[in-house]
């Protein structure tokens, strides 16, 4: 197992300390609520898309580093892209946690992102970085909410 | 044989040598990348001291064969032995006869089997079932199953902001509708003991049943069900130095007579035909099919151990190490003791300022130390207390002053990690 002092980075810890697009759009045209009830993280984010565009992002909620800096970093990323591009980071960021994607050789969209690379390691970790991604499908697909545990509860 | 070394070697009897302890414990020289473990999830699960390993071993080796069956020698040693280990748990928690124990597979088991066996047979419409903020999910959900197969309510006791329950509140709760209470020793999430004798009194003043999860009691402290006086007492053999997969229901005799069997199956049976089966008597009418025997055999073995060092005196060193535990934690600026109530088993769930508990998790693993971290299986507490989680440090006999100092270290870096 990895040390997960390598993910505690500093771009993480700030992202963390100050998440960006923190908050609640007031009309938003798409929104979900993700929940890992593994570790209660618990995220709620809304878009406003015009014309396929993910014109504005916000996210707030209840949640671990991890996952918070993951959302934080996700909405500065997609903001401004169309959703096809968007989907294909949903798709790359997840591959990449899961280990299926090397992005030291491979081509993808993900920038700094990257930081979040090292969650492979940290199987209990995943789930963490997964979710605001997951969250984000479920709104572009108009789910109303996702969860790690597809709805299980886990005790 | 050389005498002189032998008693020059040990320590007094008395004294409670925790390094002689840790030496039988083969886990707990692990390193964990790098250094050495500090296993403080014991309220999760404790870990097993080689002379019960080898208790496995040895039935493996040469005693094993199915129980209560065959003729041959094997079977017959098998069952002598899964019978003691009945008899041990028996004078372990000082019940009055063997049959009132039974083998399940674990706490979880046991409260199932009492809400399916003894809630489907007695719980009729607008009973009611009581229970407290304090209890681990699984000495919920098997009442709220019950409770909507019946048509039966589930009151709650109340509990006050340091985890203690509202015994006023609790008493009334009672009325002409309460069948049964259902309470836990020791609260796995904030390590409240709670006053388990007077809730049992309570109880039978209404001539009320009672129901007490001993899953996180049993490994700190003495338990003695006919000083208590309850009509169930459950625990698990995972949480006492003993495997996973067994645990113990603890009824009295009659009324485990006046229930009906939780599960069919062979062993449980005096005969069987298409038109009518005679169950066998207590304890084998709940005891379906092949118990998990080598488990059992395993379980005692981690009994007679714990008993070998004393409850009494695990639970006096428990509460120095807690209460050391307590002060160092107090000191550090920015954490908080979630559950402060004036009587705890060696639990310790705390908040670190700005900081979720899965990142303290995370990061305290890195210095080989292994604590929870989440809700602990008890929601109603979290929501109670307005808290999705909470980190939890969970103490056993085996864990050492040293190892205290290695965790409040460990959450010192955790702070300045996250500033």
């Amino acid at each position: 197992m990895a040390d997960s002092r390598q993910l505690y980075q500093e771009v993480i810890l700030d992202h963390n300390k100050k998440p960006r697009n923190w908050g609640t759009l007031v009309q938003p045209t798409h929104r979900s609520e993700g929940l890992n009830p593994l570790c209660g993280d618990h995220i709620f984010l809304t878009l406003q898309l015009n014309d396929q565009k993910i014109e504005a992002i916000q996210f707030e909620g209840e949640s671990c580093a991890i996952c918070k800096a993951s959302a934080s970093m996700m909405t500065t990323r997609v903001k401004g892209q169309n959703v096809e591009q968007a989907q294909q980071m949903v798709a790359e960021f997840r591959d990449m946690a899961t280990g299926k994607l090397d992005v030291d050789h491979t081509e993808h969209h993900l920038g700094r992102l990257t930081v979040f690379s090292g969650v492979r390691d940290l199987p209990t970790r995943v789930k963490c970085a997964i979710l605001p991604w997951h969250t984000l499908q479920a709104a572009l697909h108009s789910k109303s909410s996702v969860s790690t545990e597809s709805g299980a509860e886990n005790v | 044989m050389n005498t002189s070394l032998s008693s020059s070697s040990q320590k007094p009897i008395n004294e409670f040598d925790v390094h002689r302890i840790r030496d039988e414990f083969p886990i707990l020289s692990l390193n964990i990348k790098g250094k050495p473990l500090v296993f403080l999830d014991n309220a999760a699960s404790s870990q097993m001291p080689q002379i019960v390993m080898d208790r496995w071993l040895c039935y493996q080796r040469s005693e094993h064969a199915n129980i209560h069956r065959a003729v041959h020698y094997l079977s017959e040693t098998a069952t002598a032995h899964y019978e003691a280990a009945r008899t041990t748990v028996q004078r372990f928690i000082n019940a009055r006869q063997s049959c009132e124990i039974i083998f399940t597979s674990g706490t979880t088991e046991s409260i199932n089997l009492v809400a399916q066996s003894w809630g489907r047979q007695f719980l009729k419409p607008d009973d009611e079932i009581i229970l407290t903020t304090l209890e681990h999910h699984s000495n919920i959900v098997p009442w709220q199953m019950v409770a909507q197969a019946c048509g039966a309510k589930i009151r709650v006791v109340p509990m006050f902001d340091n985890g203690e329950l509202d015994l006023e509140a609790y008493a009334k709760l009672f009325n002409s509708h309460t069948k049964i209470a259902c309470f836990t020793h020791v609260s796995n999430a904030l390590g409240t003991l709670n006053p388990v004798a007077q809730m049992v009194a309570t109880a039978r003043e209404h001539g009320v049943v009672s129901l007490v999860d001993g899953a996180q009691a049993v490994p700190h402290l003495s338990v003695d069900v006919q000083a208590l006086d309850c009509d169930f007492y459950v625990f698990s053999g995972h949480k006492l130095c003993g495997p996973t997969g067994i645990g113990v229901l603890y009824a009295k005799a009659s009324l485990l007579e006046s229930m009906p069997p939780y599960k069919g199956g062979g062993d449980m049976i005096l005969s069987v035909s298409f038109e009518k089966t005679t169950y066998a008597p207590i304890p084998a009418k709940f005891e379906a099919g092949t118990p998990p025997i080598a488990a059992a055999i395993t379980m005692a073995a981690a009994i007679d151990y714990l008993s070998g060092i004393g409850l009494d005196r695990i639970q006096a060193y428990e509460t120095r190490l807690l209460q050391y535990a307590t002060e160092q934690m107090k000191a550090l600026p920015g954490v908080s003791i979630i559950g402060t109530a004036a009587q705890k088993a060696a639990v310790l769930s705390f908040k670190l300022d700005g900081v979720h508990p899965h990142d303290v998790g995370s990061l305290l693993n890195d210095d080989g130390v292994a604590i929870r971290t989440g809700h602990h299986c008890a929601q109603p507490v979290m929501q109670r207390l307005k808290i999705a989680a909470t980190s939890r440090a969970s103490f056993a006999f085996y864990n050492t002053f040293a190892e205290v100092d290695v965790l409040i270290k460990s959450i010192e870096r955790v702070k300045l990690i996250f500033g």
